[in-house]
């Protein structure tokens, strides 16, 4: 048996798609960049649509019993804002820096498993083109992003969307843990000679933590949506309460995965930030061990905390009591973070560039986000606030704050690095401070609103005192917000044809990505050099006062027998 | 594989702590139990259990470098998985006939569920220990490092493992 198809083997970095065989080279790559890249291209491509939907939702809320959209129309946008930005933005967004950078920062020329790697692009696509499909099929799911039962029995919701919605997450699921599966075999089995486990770059571990957590959190999920899909097409009762089911059950497996999937999406960026503060501060990060350790302990912290999302369900005092407790707990290791951040900082001589700056906001806006998120913790708080704007302002400071923040750091960080050129520092200084004040003031006022009672996904209020003022206050912000995106977009368009040229290590990094060429030939790396310390690059710059030698002999005695 | 027999077991995780709610909950159980056919079953999971064995001693034979005995026990393997399904398949249809189904009640719902995934990863399993023995038969490992082999056996073994939780808690449960 032999196949006979030719598949062209990528010459240049990036392959022109215009050339010959250039789309080819894309469609049929298993390069670990190539791939990479896709994800991020993707994350761009779905963020229009996601930034699209929000729009309209603020110009339906910009004043008082506005028509701009009717209700039916409102419920579609905000479910799919809302799977839409977690699902196909933030994760492949994560996803694509991970692909394309851990086997760079462990000095490995491919993933474990290459093929592997292709098929969770491909099939985390087809589950994000499913969901759109949906628009075709008589209307996208209506439900909200978790799909609580019954509402999203058949019952309730008889078109199409819930069905779609619900082939689209078990794809991407599926996508998500075959790319986990990945990195944790990557780290394991790939990093090049001398790198310990304990001297990985911060990123590469928070994504190898992360992907258990992934491992874990996924197949629940997917569970989950098989006993609603067989609820909705052969009847069966899981959920359903009429006939013996339970939509509590539905509460508890969504949130099962949906509460670990908040770190799935926030320690990858947190793995960012660990990357470009200490780079930019021009010192080591500090407190290594801590952060190090603090990501497990938000791992397996993360999987005893969902039930804080159903305060409002009525499971009890002593139910209540334990998830508060816990939910409190899980701050300590998040808050330890943004302490080692902190103390990176101090006495460094911090360079305020573009990817400093998001880097910065990130501690900032997650430490916002957070500090609301310890308040829903206590029970009565949650039960004044639970389904109010209040939780809104939460979710967009934990996942644009974090994450999306995290993101455009990695973006300025690495762009140098992907494309051989660096973004425009100038534009990216006008990105920074339009995304930073447009956010802040599009989301904060949310903490009042939410506050004066103003309830989640109705798709308009009554003219109270305040209401109109604060919402046409959050959509001029949005606005100001979407040019921030406008110029990023302008600013990849403009640097990738006028951008300064990078060189291999524009910005002085201290890890192996930044020691290969910029962008990576197809064989990242000719020859690495014996890795003996967490930053391999400066033992190579200053042979003179190399870090193993400072680090304890234990360990300089491991690395060197080897 | 490990790590993918360990994702595997979170998704079974949240199956059978459904199954256990659903089943003990208002008296279904009662109702229901007098349709599963224990000793029936357990004959098809002595089927399965002992393809467990047979896979092992496969494993054993390719470390002896027997090729035929490796042979021979794979395809054992699989034809002790084939009788399991066959007696899965069979079970189904006379608990249709009964009018027992899926959307009968909760417990059908979560016993079909249940059972169904499994089933299904038992095909899965076939198929893929089916093509490692055709690769085997066709020449195309060469070393005795037979990681496809090893990786199989694994996620067969997984299978057999998820199967006497399953059979524990739906059959062996129902009797208490």
């Amino acid at each position: 048996m032999k196949l006979n198809i030719h598949i062209p083997e990528p010459t240049k970095p990036i392959p022109d798609i215009r050339t010959g065989e250039g789309l080819l080279q894309w469609l049929s790559t298993v390069d670990h960049k190539l791939i990479g890249i896709m994800y991020l291209c993707t994350a761009l491509l779905f963020f229009v649509l996601g930034f699209g939907e929000a729009l309209m939702m603020r110009i339906q809320l910009m004043r008082p019993l506005n028509n701009f959209l009717s209700p039916e129309a409102y419920n579609q946008l905000f479910t799919t804002h809302g799977t839409n930005m977690i699902f196909l933005v933030l994760t492949p967004m994560l996803l694509g820096f991970a692909t394309y950078s851990l086997p760079l920062m462990i000095g490995a020329n491919e993933m474990a498993f290459p093929r592997l790697n292709a098929f969770s692009y491909w099939i985390f696509l087809l589950g994000g083109l499913i969901l759109y499909a949906s628009f075709f099929a008589g209307g996208m799911p209506n439900v909200g992003w978790f799909s609580y039962a019954p509402l999203s029995e058949r019952f309730f919701s008889s078109t199409k969307g819930v069905d779609y919605w619900v082939i689209s997450l078990l794809l991407m699921g599926i996508g998500s843990v075959g790319a986990a599966l990945n990195f944790v075999v990557t780290t394991l089995t790939m990093r090049t000679k001398g790198i310990l486990m304990n001297q990985l770059p911060l990123f590469v571990w928070m994504v190898f933590v992360n992907s258990f957590l992934i491992l874990a959190a996924f197949p629940v999920l997917n569970a989950a949506l098989f006993m609603i899909l067989i609820d909705r097409q052969f009847d069966a009762h899981f959920f359903v309460s009429a006939t013996g089911g339970s939509p509590v059950m539905w509460q508890h497996l969504f949130w099962g995965f949906g509460h670990p999937e908040v770190y799935i999406l926030a320690l990858p960026a947190f793995g960012m930030v660990s990357e470009v503060i200490p780079v930019f501060s021009r010192k080591p990060i500090f407190g290594y061990e801590f952060i190090a350790a603090s990501s497990v302990a938000i791992m397996l912290l993360s999987f005893g905390v969902w039930a804080h999302h159903m305060f409002a369900v009525g499971l009890g005092t002593t139910f209540n009591a334990f998830f508060a407790a816990s939910s409190m707990l899980i701050a300590v290791p998040t808050g330890i973070k943004i302490f080692n951040w902190i103390a990176t900082m101090w006495g460094g001589s911090v360079q305020l560039k573009t990817a400093m700056l998001f880097a910065l906001a990130l501690v900032v806006n997650f430490t916002i986000g957070g500090l609301s998120g310890v308040g829903f913790s206590l029970v009565p708080v949650d039960w004044r606030l639970t389904d109010t704007y209040f939780v809104v302002a939460h979710i967009h400071y934990v996942l644009i704050g974090g994450s999306l923040t995290g993101g455009f750091a990695a973006a300025y960080y690495w762009f140098p690095k992907i494309t051989g050129r660096m973004l425009s520092e100038k534009i990216g200084k006008w990105h920074f401070w339009l995304y930073f004040i447009g956010f802040n003031c599009t989301f904060f006022v949310f903490h009042f609103l939410g506050l004066l009672g103003m309830p989640r996904r109705v798709y308009t209020y009554p003219d109270l005192p305040y209401l109109g003022t604060l919402n046409l206050f959050s959509t001029i912000s949005a606005c100001v917000f979407g040019i921030s995106f406008i110029l990023f977009f302008w600013n990849i368009f403009y640097s990738l044809r006028h951008g300064k040229i990078a060189g291999n290590n524009p910005w002085n990094a201290w890890t192996l990505e930044w020691l290969t060429s910029s962008p990576p030939q197809q064989k990242n790396f000719e020859k690495v050099p014996l890795v003996r310390s967490r930053r391999p690059l400066w033992d190579m710059l200053h042979p003179e006062d190399p870090d193993w030698k400072r680090e304890n002999k234990n360990k300089i005695k491991k690395t060197g027998n080897e | 594989m490990f790590f993918f027999v360990g994702s595997e077991s979170f998704f079974f995780l949240a199956l059978i702590i459904s199954y256990i709610y659903f089943s003990h909950t208002g008296g279904v159980l009662s109702e229901s139990s007098h349709y599963l056919d224990i000793k029936r079953t357990g004959i098809f999971t002595i089927a399965l259990l002992s393809s467990s064995i047979t896979i092992f001693l496969a494993d054993v034979s390719l470390k002896r470098l027997n090729r035929k005995a490796h042979r021979i026990w794979l395809a054992a393997t699989i034809i002790l998985g084939l009788i399991f399904i066959l007696g899965q398949t069979t079970e189904y249809l006379k608990l249709y006939k009964l009018n027992f189904t899926i959307s009968k009640n909760v417990f059908g719902s979560a016993f079909f569920t249940l059972t169904g995934f499994h089933g299904l990863h038992v095909l899965i399993g076939i198929l893929v220990l089916l093509i490692v023995l055709i690769m085997i038969n066709n020449g195309k490992f060469k070393t005795i490092e037979h990681t496809a082999f090893r990786s199989a056996a694994i996620y067969w073994h997984f299978v057999d493992a998820v199967w006497i939780v399953v059979f524990s808690v739906v059959y062996l449960g129902a009797l208490i």
